[in-house]
């Protein structure tokens, strides 16, 4: 069928042997477009046999899964590379495709076999991949996706054709009904053990074959034409001096004829997509009748309507966060509440039971209250992102994100860090270049994240809660919205410095495709929303387990009775006059505990804040995670784990807490104090370890810290010295 | 009427395409990783593409290329020469 097309000699070509052997296991690498179906394919051919990594130094997913070929062979090893328009680009998502499909990353053996899924309905620009894929000298399956869809809209695919003219096996698959799959791995099967096919039928001018052709051989070293296509026409020129002389001069011969050369292989390959597509490809006349997808766009994004439906959602779900997930919460909170009473109730008395109640059970307990508000945020997040939701708002935020030299896209990110900034600063990996995508994951801790509510919460039930205005909106809630707020601005405030000044670009260009609305997948949902709060409960499980466990040790060490001679400790004016304070043991245990210690040595500095030691206690150690405050004001104000953070009795001992000269140590204004510098400082270690991840250096996060610190410090001032002048108490 | 629209976009840029008439790619100029992104994305000569519509802000714009909907700016669009597709042409 493919005598129309070109097939031309790849002499050029060495090819590595593909594995006869029936016994060994297959690495298959699954690539695709964005939006074509492949994550829903990867999860139908894996089931949950996956496993999700990172690769080495870098923060682009790494998915691995087993795939069943066939009952009597070892099952595949499925690669998913990310999401790829092209393998062209100098982004990382595509350097990352294009070392896994030469094996050059540790551990990962070259793929057997190329499976890529191409979307029915977008048959052109999903194909366009495919021609890159085909330069790799491996065999290449289609997985067509979509195509239900694509017999909806009139477009008709003769499959048989397709496969002819490209060369190489073309499935059917309808992912979610598990049709298509059996035929789809007899296909990969059967390829495992073939020659590859003849690759894509394009070709370039004569002069520009060329000039490929010198490059492929250069003298020092053979070049597999994909790489010297990609040195000739990529965004970079190879980092070798030689071969970087030798590219830039056949570049310049060629630029001398044709000042646009460097489209010559993108028209190339499109105009062959052309030629197959019009084999094989039938197009009823454009449907009259809009798509469910316009029929939609039109309501959602409206000029009007749009953005009103934007904020609707967004209200929508954060209300959803604070009223759904209370019964849950509440509920791991007694169960946890009854855990410690249990443990206390069984065990002896003694350091060791100390230590499980009060600092592990307490202090992750603590914690894991916050996973149904998390699991809630992320639902919400990707079914947003799922639906094709997400995009629309990127579209819609765009010209608004621009006026402070942010990208459309950076709208996703900064909502995810609501929930949390960590995935927050992954999800920017979606932003190609680096000063915007740096300016973005600078602000994204100023998203009010889920870990500061306890922290607002804790504080409004203690001071804010009773209080109205106007009788019907509660001063709390007013409060939270208010901090939220607060981060906000000063998120928009810093970007728009940070892109004026250090990170300084013209604005991001956006180029964005709106996917057709979809119905999300339950399987791909709820993999999605586990991976993700999985990262949590690990986080609670490692990093608060360790923070809970020293914190106990820092506020039980050393034992009162061993240091209770004054001389022990430090001396100054706080000091002085704590004689008269409380003569209570546990109060006393705690001002000689090193934690004590390290709170008076701070409480010269946070005193213009309106904050005391005890406070300082909470702040030194929230640095490590912002939720430990409230199992640290539980330890520090000795509220028993049988009565849980948050409950009346810790809010109860945090509004009687009284200074040594026996005024209270809180007051509503040093309460508003604390919670700004809770949204303004850095307070999470995950967050610095993620950001020096992303950015690769230690630079960014320290910065990051740094700053965020100076602007609680003085926001914190401000707002505590301001509400003083102002006559607030 | 449309025989005037039709002569006025002969070879215009795509940012002034009013939104609904059918127009066919013609050149794209630049040479910057949007350019070459909004290529392999299948704006290439002889694509047809459609404006949708404007967000809200009047920028970006939303258009239909080779059955997709992608989201690019006004200063994007301005790269793309585009002219209308005539009805004998379709």
């Amino acid at each position: 069928m493919s005598t129309t097309l070109e097939s031309p000699s790849r002499s050029q070509q060495k090819r590595e042997p593909t594995p006869k052997s029936t016994s060994k296991a297959l690495t298959i690498a699954l690539a695709g477009n964005p939006n074509a179906g492949k994550t829903t394919l990867f999860n139908t051919l894996t089931g949950l046999r996956q496993k999700v990594a990172n690769y080495p130094g870098v923060t682009v997913e790494r998915k691995e899964g087993a795939w069943t070929l066939a009952p009597d062979r070892a099952p595949a090893r499925l690669i998913d590379l990310p999401g790829l328009y092209s393998l062209d680009a100098a982004s990382l998502d595509e350097k990352i495709a294009r070392d896994v499909l030469t094996g050059q990353i540790a551990g990962l053996p070259a793929p057997d076999i190329i499976l890529t899924v191409v979307d029915a309905t977008n048959l052109e620009r999903n194909l366009y991949l495919a021609t890159q894929l085909l330069e790799y000298g491996r065999p290449v399956v289609i997985a067509l996706t979509m195509i239900d869809l694509a017999e909806r809209r009139g477009i008709e695919i003769d499959v048989e054709r397709l496969s002819d003219a490209l060369c190489l096996p073309v499935v059917p698959v309808v992912a979610a009904q598990r049709r298509g799959i059996e035929a789809l791995a007899g296909a990969v099967l059967e390829s495992a053990g073939q020659e590859v096919g003849p690759g894509a039928g394009w070709r370039l001018s004569e002069r520009a074959e060329e000039e490929l052709r010198a490059l492929s051989d250069d003298g020092h070293q053979v070049h597999e034409r994909h790489a010297a296509l990609r040195d000739l026409y990529g965004e970079e020129l190879p980092k070798e001096d030689h071969r970087q002389r030798a590219v830039a001069g056949a570049r310049a011969r060629l630029c001398e004829l044709d000042r646009n050369w460097w489209q010559e292989p993108l028209l190339a390959r499109y105009d062959w997509i052309e030629q197959v597509t019009a084999q094989c490809v039938r197009r009823a006349v454009e449907p009259k009748h809009r798509t469910a997808t316009e029929a939609i766009d039109r309501l959602l994004t409206h000029k009007l309507l749009g953005p009103l439906i934007l904020i609707a959602v967004m209200l929508l779900v954060f209300q959803a966060i604070f009223s759904w997930a209370s019964l849950p919460m509440d509920l791991i909170d007694k169960g946890f509440g009854t855990l410690g009473e249990l443990v206390r109730n069984r065990m002896p008395a003694g350091l060791l039971t100390e230590l499980l109640v009060d600092g592990i059970i307490a202090g992750v307990g603590g914690v894991l209250v916050f996973l149904p508000q998390i699991l809630l945020l992320f639902f919400f997040i990707t079914i947003l992102e799922d639906t094709g939701y997400m995009a629309r708002a990127a579209f819609l935020m765009d010209r608004l994100m621009r006026g402070v030299g942010l990208h459309g896209k950076a709208f996703m990110p900064l909502l995810s860090s609501f929930a949390c900034a960590i995935p927050g600063i992954m999800a920017t990996r979606t932003i190609e270049n680096p000063k915007d995508r740096f300016a973005t994951i600078m602000i994204a801790p100023f998203m009010s994240c889920s870990a500061r509510l306890p922290v607002y919460a804790l504080l409004i039930a203690a001071f804010f809660s009773t209080q109205k205005v106007f009788g019907i909106i509660s001063v709390g809630a007013l409060m939270i919205v208010s901090m939220y707020l607060l981060g906000i601005t000063v998120a928009v405030c810093v970007a728009w410095v940070l892109k004026h000044t250090i990170l300084k670009a013209p604005p991001p260009p956006l180029v964005l495709e709106l996917p057709p609305y979809r119905v999300p997948n339950i399987l791909t949902l709820t993999q999605t929303i586990w991976s993700r709060a999985w990262i949590f409960i690990r986080r609670a499980g490692t990093v608060i387990l360790a923070i809970s466990i020293i914190l106990w040790a820092l506020v039980t060490f050393p034992r009162a009775h061993a240091t209770n001679d004054a001389s022990a400790a430090p001396t100054n004016a706080a000091e002085q006059s704590s004689v008269q304070e409380s003569g209570d043991e546990t109060g006393e245990q705690i001002r000689n505990s090193y934690a004590g210690r390290a709170g008076r040595l701070i409480e010269p500095v946070i005193a213009p804040l309106g904050f005391d030691w005890k406070m300082g206690i909470g702040l030194i150690s929230s640095f490590a995670a912002r939720e430990t405050l409230v199992s640290t004001f539980s330890i520090v104000y000795n509220v028993g784990p049988d009565e849980e953070e948050g409950s009346p009795s810790l809010t109860e001992a945090v509004r009687n807490a009284k200074r040594p000269d026996g005024t209270p140590a809180w007051t509503p204004l040093v309460a508003v104090s604390m919670m700004v510098f809770f949204v303004l400082a850095c307070q999470c270690m995950s967050t610095v370890a993620v950001v020096r991840r992303e950015t690769n250096s230690w630079r960014w996060p320290l910065f990051m810290v740094g700053y965020m610190l100076v602007l609680a410090y003085l926001g914190s001032l401000i707002t505590f010295q301001g509400g003083r002048l102002l006559g607030f108490t | 009427m449309v025989m005037q629209i039709q002569e006025t976009l002969k070879d215009s840029s795509l940012a002034h395409l009013p939104v609904g008439v059918e127009a066919r790619v013609i050149a794209v100029q630049g040479e910057s990783p949007v350019t070459r992104r909004l290529m392999e994305m299948g704006v290439v000569p002889g694509a047809p593409v459609r404006v949708i519509k404007t967000a809200p802000l009047g920028d970006p714009l939303e258009i239909r290329v080779r059955g997709y909907h992608l989201a690019l700016r006004r200063t994007e669009a301005l790269t793309i020469t585009v002219t209308a597709v005539t009805d004998e042409e379709r």
